[in-house]
């Protein structure tokens, strides 16, 4: 992790992808903040990992189980704590005129 | 009658001494008492509390008994708000299946319990609805994330309650408060109801006052569920059966690497002398190393905030909660929803997950994250060849005065340095009162068990607890 040693997450760019605006103040902050953490965790740097696959773990097992129906929330109620619906469905902003 | 232990209201119960709604009633006059100064509910119905009380069957295993619940898991027709701004209005359309059980076995919901905002924290000071107080000094925290059902337990406001633990979140709260707070084994509790923060590591446990009542709890909430298939089919054993057996023959491991330097001078007398206390009782103690120790922080705040980042992209806006007024498109609706709704660690820790799983850096930091939580667990897998359960600090320093970490996100996720690695091995811990500093706040001392190690971890619990009187004081309020 080269890049850490000179911590230079980009605030912005990131807040972006995860979809939260933030004020200037709070990019301010998180900067100083998240690059003393990324600081804190390019310790692992150190650590020899060439030896650990992350393949097989022997404890861990897929658990299927049947494909049958069972019974689940009525529409009315899994709609209950929408913002805005109409028709049995949720509504949103118009999004397909979206770059 | 609030001070009373679950067996001893459950005799006052079937003996018909006391009716169900009365020990709601004690509850609810020692809450208006109380909690004005330590502000550990988040939400309580006494009403809805007293008329579940009175349709209770009182000779099941928790029958008529109350129990508090962290306000991040879902109880069908009440506020489930994580304490988040974001949740504010939600309202949970069912049951987790914790509480299906906790129904099943006849006990009464009461309140939910304040939390650092979607468990992250150390301290319950990230609450969107304000701070939970320590009730051993008003001044102080409690602990996080589930310091709300801590200060509950510690302050007799609950006679027990459940929280959640991910990196220390119901351990370190119980050392910070001389409660006893279990975190069983991943997969042993299901998760189905409730709102996940890191799925990888996540797990329900319980406050109580004492061991017993631990194993009672754990009784009826382990199991594995279809609906998270995360919990594993493996028999459930009782785990009130094995507790009183002492630990003459056990080994117990002690990590070289949990006394650094640093530590609280007094915490580290306290568990020295526990550690005399088992040699007493004819326990072997054995000198263990995990020598990952030291990478445990930073290995889980990788792994934590990648899997928050991913979790909490559910709070958009579309489908429940806080949607932000008027936004003239989607992308304006889901920044500002979410600018809005999230509190400043949710954030904070967001950002950090998202820019560790992003293009270019994914290699660097998540997956050298996993191989090194690997070796965190390997370590744990050798020690347990030498010894059936660790002893260590729950925490490195007593309870911290309100504020004094706030600013500083490096040294609050330091609290955790103790409890941090049982997580990411997904192994079992517990902590138990240990004693107090010259201040009269509570120390901690952390048994580790292996998976599915319950049984032994309780059992050894239990006997330190049961030559000792810390869990019999109470904090003076």
């Amino acid at each position: 992790m080269a890049e850490s040693s000179s911590p230079g997450i980009d605030v912005t760019y990131v807040a972006d992808l995860a979809r939260l605006r933030l004020s200037p103040e709070e990019i301010a902050t998180f900067q100083k903040q998240l690059g003393d953490v990324l600081g804190y965790v390019s310790q692992l740097s150190e650590v020899d990992v060439s030896h650990v696959s992350l393949l097989g773990e022997a404890d861990l097992k897929n658990q299927l189980r049947a494909d049958v129906l069972a019974p689940s929330l009525p529409v009315a109620e899994a709609l209950a704590n929408a913002p805005a619906q109409e028709n049995n469905l949720i509504v949103v902003p118009r999004m397909i005129e979206q770059s | 009658m609030t001070s009373l232990t679950i067996p001893e209201i459950r005799e006052k119960l079937k003996s018909g001494a006391v009716k169900p709604r009365e020990i709601i009633d004690a509850l609810a006059a020692r809450v208006a008492e109380i909690d004005p100064k330590l502000k550990a509910y988040n939400y309580l119905d006494v009403e809805k509390s007293r008329i579940e009380a009175d349709a209770v069957d009182v000779t099941k295993p928790l029958g008529g008994v109350p129990i508090a619940i962290k306000d991040v898991i879902n109880v069908k027709g009440d506020p489930c708000t994580c304490a988040s701004k974001i949740l504010a209005g939600y309202i949970a359309p069912y049951d987790a299946t914790v509480i299906t059980k906790l129904r099943e076995a006849g006990a009464v919901l009461f309140g939910r319990t304040n939390m650092d905002e979607f468990a992250m924290g150390s301290s319950t000071e990230n609450s969107a609805w304000g701070k939970t107080r320590n009730p051993w000094d008003l001044e102080r925290i409690p602990g996080g994330s589930s310091g709300g059902s801590a200060a509950a337990v510690a302050g007799h406001e609950a006679y027990a309650a459940l929280g959640t633990d991910t990196g220390g979140s119901i351990r370190q709260p119980a050392a910070l408060t001389s409660c006893v707070g279990l975190k069983p084994t991943y997969g042993r509790v299901s998760r189905y109801g409730l709102t996940a923060f890191a799925s990888s590591l996540d797990q329900i446990g319980t406050f109580t006052k004492t061991t017993e009542e631990a194993a009672l709890l754990l009784n009826v909430i382990a199991g594995h569920d279809p609906r998270d298939n995360t919990s594993v089919e493996r028999p459930v054993p009782n785990y009130l059966t094995q507790l009183k057996g002492g630990v003459r023959g056990a080994k117990l491991g002690v990590p070289k690497e949990y006394f650094v330097d640093g530590m609280d001078p007094e915490i580290e007398k306290a568990v020295r002398a526990a550690i005399e206390e088992y040699k007493r009782q004819g326990a072997e103690i054995v000198e263990v190393s995990l020598p990952h120790t030291k990478y445990a922080v930073a290995v889980y705040y990788i792994i934590a905030t990648a899997e928050c980042s991913a979790n909490l992209a559910r709070f958009d806006g579309v489908r429940y909660g806080k949607r932000a007024d008027h936004p003239k498109d989607i992308l304006d609706m889901y920044g500002r929803t979410r600018a809005e709704g999230f509190g400043a660690e949710v954030k904070r820790r967001i950002i950090l997950g998202t820019y560790v799983l992003s293009s270019g850096f994914h290699d660097a930091y998540y997956n050298r994250a996993q191989k090194v939580r690997h070796l965190i667990a390997e370590d744990f897998h050798q020690a347990f060849k030498k010894c059936h359960a660790l002893i260590t600090p729950t925490s490195p320093t007593p309870a911290f005065k309100l504020d004094e970490r706030v600013s500083d996100p490096l040294q609050m996720y330091l609290a955790d340095i103790f409890t941090i690695a049982v997580n990411l091995a997904g192994i079992c811990g517990v902590s138990i009162p240990c004693g107090f500093t010259s201040n009269k706040l509570p120390i901690g001392l952390q048994i580790i068990g292996p998976k599915w190690g319950e049984e032994t971890m309780l059992r050894v619990a239990h006997a330190y607890e049961q030559a000792t009187p810390w869990h019999k004081e109470k904090p003076p309020l």
